[in-house]
């Protein structure tokens, strides 16, 4: 076993790298959650987001326009849970669990046609100057231009949530679609938006490991991302700063745990491969205990009744 | 008479298999309390709806200051001066005073301008509000000066209020009245909804009357008694429950040093609370909303444990025993909530007959149910308090609100309980049901039953009532008799004004 092969530089920008879809997926869900619906398809509109950006990526030549293109795939997969829940309102979770069913199946009928191709390279940025420093350089200047957009949508989420109007009502919505109803807000005009944003977010994650992180399309590779993602948000308190907290410690334990396996640590490959779900959800739970206050009407069914 | 604000011409709304509405016409003058008096179920809920444009009315026009006015939502009516203090589901629990406010208005200054003029608007009315707390820490009447304040910063010229009082104490509903009068000596009009009559005796200058969703007559309400608008309401003459003199026997239910913490972050906890109650007795049990009433009936019924000693149900102590265990000993309760809480929505009146009555009443044997006596028990209860239903098959979901009251006040008064606590036995019921019911509980105590009955309705704990007490924050007072106790009196044992003050304007 050999730890001095493990670069602490390199590990904490991989880990910021392996965060990346989590968060993305999260901070989607979060919006959907505080508009007070919970979409469980998180994972299948990842994984037909994954889909649709590498197809569209590869067949354009453009990462760009692949990620353009899951955003769009995994709205329009979500835009199936809006039918479902707000205009023939039927149940969120057995609608959401379809959700993730489907998607999977989807994206493998997609896929046949782009099983070992090669996506088209997204270009780390380059600052002459910043991005040579050392330690900080690596960390800091030297990603792709998605993760910026990644931390830069958790701080655009805050910011609104806390601060704007819309953010209010969106809150408000998500409280008490009564009461918010009786205002006079468009209740379920809001949580349609909510929804279709949390599957935009949910699609560029997934477009994210099949584009950056891994980078190729095999059946299923979001394996599982999209599930920790709802953890996620509950464990975070629906608090974005705490999302990407939670997503970065996640990243991070995936990290060491495949430089330890990589390194011929004498612990079983199991409990390391374990270890990133154990921590997470440790530490979030220890973080929830102050004031985890859910949205009050999340999950519920609004119905005008008058 | 007034120069005419709004005019309300022939409006009619029909839902399927009921019309809410019908062929509805009055005038409201600028600057003029105008009441509208009215049962649950008379339509007076869809009317204000369709003046708000919550709801938009079949047929009928209605006029502001001579202009057409028909608003499509309530952003509309807002803008044309409308306001609004609802009954139930306006605020959001978890958001703040300030953010509650600014979801109310159509375009709200920054939030620390905002917050400024919250604080001098709720000081020159007299209804001190910290705009940063949060709503769900608030008591029920400073929930209700969030709502009033949220109308009074848009200036309006028409303030609609439903049923206001409900949750105020007598001093914080006279200190509502001054803000009320103040507001129309400054030309705003109120559309006052309620069926307290002596409160719209006190403060309205007309009153329109509705029933069954039509206009059945308009009156001064200064000029005419409250038996006589009741009468108008009910469309009969009204019954007044008789009380008989009782015997008092032993103490049947004794609380004493009853501490239990609140069941969840918005609710109250108990606080050293003493209670006993005789054979025969009817204790009252008074005060605001949201004081731990809910509470106090949870661990009497024993949805909540306490320590073994602190409820004792003739001598035995019974603070660790289930509700089964209760029921079984003689100890019945009726809570508040009739849908989900006193009755499975979805069930029929005979299967919910037997959630409650199958310990005493027999209704199970071996673990298997005797449906044909529970049937006969449902049918029992259905006859002998007048429930008006197609029969024991019927889903209780189906029940009008009153009609189920009787229901679940009846089932458990037919099982001759030892000890009966009862939680808003009238609550939303018509008046002719609401004498029966109280009728019904004080035969049962003239047989022995001792009963407590928790209720926000002073005259009926004044009506039925030997002793008075009142909860404030999950105290109790020293219960009084209630003879000779006057409405000051009951307002300091029910907590006083609630750091309310008179305005100043």
């Amino acid at each position: 076993m050999d730890l001095s092969a493990i670069n602490p530089v390199l590990l904490i920008a991989s880990l910021m790298v392996a965060a990346t879809p989590l968060l993305l997926a999260a901070i989607g869900e979060l919006v959907v959650e505080r508009a007070g619906v919970l979409n469980l398809g998180v994972e299948g509109m990842m994984i037909v987001g994954a889909i649709s950006g590498f197809a569209i990526a590869v067949e354009t030549g453009s990462p760009w326009l692949g990620f353009l293109g899951a955003a769009v795939g995994g709205a329009l997969l979500s835009l199936l849970f809006v039918i479902l829940t707000q205009v023939a309102l039927a149940n969120q979770v057995a609608s959401g669990l379809s959700l993730t069913l489907f998607g999977l199946g989807l994206s493998s009928l997609m896929g046949q046609r782009y099983v070992g191709v090669k996506p088209p390279q997204m270009p780390d940025i380059h600052i002459p100057g910043l991005s040579d420093l050392p330690v900080l350089g690596p960390i800091l200047f030297s990603h792709d231009l998605m993760l910026y957009l990644g931390v830069g949508i958790i701080a655009a989420v805050w910011a609104v949530l806390k601060y704007t109007r819309a953010g209010l009502i969106l809150r408000a919505v998500g409280e008490n679609h009564d009461a918010a109803h009786a205002l006079g807000y468009k209740v379920v005009r809001i949580r349609i938006a909510a929804i279709l944003f949390g599957g935009a977010c949910a699609g560029l994650g997934g477009a994210y490991i099949s584009l950056i992180r891994v980078p190729q399309w095999t059946e299923g590779m979001t394996a599982g991302v999209g599930w920790i993602a709802l953890a996620l948000v509950v464990f975070a308190s629906w608090k974005p700063w705490r999302v990407l907290l939670g997503a970065y410690l996640f990243g991070g334990v995936t990290v060491v745990q495949l430089n330890l396996q990589a390194a011929g640590v004498a612990i079983p490959v199991e409990y390391l491969a374990m270890s990133p779900y154990l921590v997470t959800i440790l530490v979030l739970v220890i973080l929830s205990a102050d004031k985890s206050s859910a949205p009050a009407s999340l999950g519920r069914i609004f119905h005008a009744s008058h | 008479m007034s120069q005419t604000l709004l005019n309300l011409n022939g409006l009619t709304k029909a839902y399927p298999g009921v019309v809410a509405n019908d062929d509805i016409s009055f005038r409201i003058g600028v600057g003029e309390v105008h009441a509208l008096l009215g049962e649950n179920g008379a339509g007076k809920s869809t009317l204000v709806k369709m003046i708000y444009g919550l709801v938009k009315p079949d047929s009928g026009t209605m006029e502001l200051r001579g202009a057409p006015y028909a608003p499509g939502e309530p952003r509309a009516a807002r803008a044309d001066g409308i306001a609004m203090v609802f009954q139930h589901f306006s605020l959001f629990d978890a958001l703040n005073v300030a953010e509650n406010i600014a979801l109310g208005m159509e375009n709200p200054p920054p939030m620390r301008d905002l917050a400024a003029r919250i604080r001098e608007v709720s000081e020159t009315y007299g209804l001190p509000l910290d705009p940063f707390r949060t709503v769900g820490d608030l008591s029920a009447g400073e929930r209700q000066r969030v709502e009033i304040i949220r109308c009074l910063l848009q200036d309006p010229k028409l303030l609609i209020m439903d049923e206001p009082t409900s949750v105020l104490t007598p001093q914080e509903v006279d200190i509502l009245f001054e803000t009320l009068r103040k507001l129309r000596d400054e030309g705003t009009a109120i559309l006052y909804i309620s069926h307290k009559l002596e409160e719209i005796r006190t403060l309205c200058d007309t009153a329109t009357i509705l029933r069954l969703g039509k206009v059945v007559g308009t009156c001064t309400p200064r000029e005419t008694t409250a038996r006589d608008m009741a009468e108008m309401m009910v469309g009969s003459t009204l019954q007044t429950p008789e009380r008989a003199g009782r015997a008092l026997g032993e103490v049947a239910l004794d609380i004493s040093g009853l501490s239990a913490p609140a069941p969840s972050a918005f609710g109250t906890a108990l606080k050293n609370v003493h209670l006993a109650v005789q054979q025969g007795e009817i204790v009252g049990i008074g005060g605001v909303a949201g004081n731990g009433q809910e509470e106090l009936l949870a661990v009497l019924s024993g949805e909540v444990l306490t320590e073994a000693g602190a409820v004792k149900l003739m001598g035995q102590p019974i603070g660790r025993l289930g509700p089964t265990a209760r029921r079984a000993l003689g100890l019945l309760t009726a809570p508040e909530e009739r849908l989900g809480h006193a009755a499975a929505p979805d069930m029929s009146l005979t299967e919910n007959a037997l959630l409650t009555g199958a310990v005493r009443e027999k209704l199970a044997h071996n673990g298997f149910l005797r449906w044909g006596a529970t049937r006969e028990f449902a049918e029992r209860i259905i006859a002998e308090f007048d429930v008006r239903t197609p029969g024991p098959e019927t889903a209780a979901r189906a029940l009008s609100g009153g009609n189920l009251q009787k229901f679940v006040i009846g089932r458990e008064v037919l099982q001759t309980p030892q000890v009966l606590v009862v939680n808003q036995p009238t609550w939303g019921v018509d008046a002719a049901a609401a004498a029966a019911i109280r009728q019904a509980l004080l035969d049962l105590a003239a047989g022995g039953t001792a009963v407590v009955c928790i209720s926000q309705d002073l005259d009926e704990l004044m009506e039925i009532a030997d002793r008075f007490a009142a909860l404030n924050e999950g105290r109790l007072s020293t219960p009084r008799p209630t003879a000779g106790l006057t409405v000051e009196e009951i307002g300091l044992m029910m907590g006083g004004a609630h750091g309310m003050e008179v305005a100043h304007v």
